[in-house]
């Protein structure tokens, strides 16, 4: 099992991402660079947080661009699994892999402090290793991500359970004052229909060691690894 | 062919919350000019872009805002196109 992790210009969670894959699951990992058109063969892509391109024109708008981003569609089209945290979710969206679009925190001010999250879907590739209904806390460090996306959309995400993480409660409930960026409807972390391709603004790479804080976002890195056992 | 100088003006699409629009109303009331109502912050983007005629600069700028320019979820783009010279 061989797993890449992107790294575009201004990426800076691509070493935690490729250490969460490598140490903390166990599993090959690999860089994989954004000017090349080469996926090396790899069984899942990681898109990493940071600032790609130093969030010019729109968080992830260059890098949805990228040559590589070529080949991550390609890969995604064919149903290969592909996760992209925090600003890897913006390239997702700019890329149009993932419907919405994610835009500057209702508070106008970066947050960067650990949050709670209500795992809506334990039964995706992402996140079969854990409980529905369990509640993570998992960091989140972004100035951009208010999740968007009009009332039609927002309904039809939740009616095809493509809602995968809401920002929550420690007790597990989904309020208003547990709502870090303004995300509509609380969401954190959504899937596309086909169920492959996963975006969500916490970042469970820095929640995989006891001595990070937390080890609660190592379970969605087993539970890919789990559903690459299974395909 | 002409060379045409081309604005785009991006801004957020209306209802959408604009927090940076927000913030800079409630400076510039705190500044005395109580009178400004709603206030949106947006980007120009300006480049040149020789064409054939004024339709044809304005239809290949729109197709930019279309794909890069702009985000169609959270956007709306106004294109004004200007001759610079005959070539």
């Amino acid at each position: 099992m061989k797993i890449g992790v992107v790294t575009f210009p201004g990426s800076n969670c691509d070493y935690d991402c490729y250490r969460a894959v490598k140490d903390a699951l166990g599993a090959d990992a690999v860089f994989l660079w954004h000017r090349d058109h080469d996926l090396q063969g790899v069984d899942a892509v990681f898109l990493p947080g940071g600032f790609s391109y130093g969030d010019y024109l729109r968080a992830g708008a260059i890098a949805a661009l990228s040559p590589i981003m070529r080949e991550v569609k390609q890969f995604a089209a064919a149903g290969g699994p592909v996760a992209g945290i925090c600003n890897g979710f913006q390239i997702l969206c700019e890329a149009g892999l993932l419907p919405g679009a994610l835009v500057r925190n209702r508070s106008l001010k970066f947050r960067s402090r650990p949050v709670h999250l209500l795992v809506e879907r334990a039964d995706t590739a992402f996140t079969s290793e854990y409980e529905p209904g369990q509640v993570l806390e998992i960091p989140i460090a972004h100035g951009e991500g208010c999740y968007f996306a009009d009332p039609e959309l927002l309904d039809a995400l939740e009616a095809e359970g493509q809602v995968v993480f809401r920002y929550c409660t420690p007790e597990g409930l989904v309020a208003p004052a547990a709502n870090p960026n303004g995300s509509a409807r609380n969401v954190a972390g959504i899937i596309n229909a086909e169920g492959n391709v996963l975006g969500m603004m916490p970042h469970p790479e820095r929640s995989v060691d006891p001595l990070l804080g937390s080890t609660d976002g190592l379970g969605l890195f087993r539970s890919v690894a789990a559903h690459l056992a299974r395909v | 062919m002409t060379d045409f100088q081309v604005e785009v003006r991006v801004t957020p699409r209306r209802g959408i919350l604009d927090p940076q629009g927000s913030a800079v109303r409630g400076a510039l009331r705190s500044l005395g000019f109580g009178e400004v109502g709603e206030v949106h912050v947006g980007r120009l983007i300006v480049f040149s872009l020789p064409a054939g005629d004024e339709g044809e600069a304005r239809e290949r700028a729109e197709a930019m805002c279309r794909q890069l320019l702009a985000n169609p979820v959270t956007e709306d783009f106004d294109v004004r196109v200007e001759a610079l010279s005959a070539a």
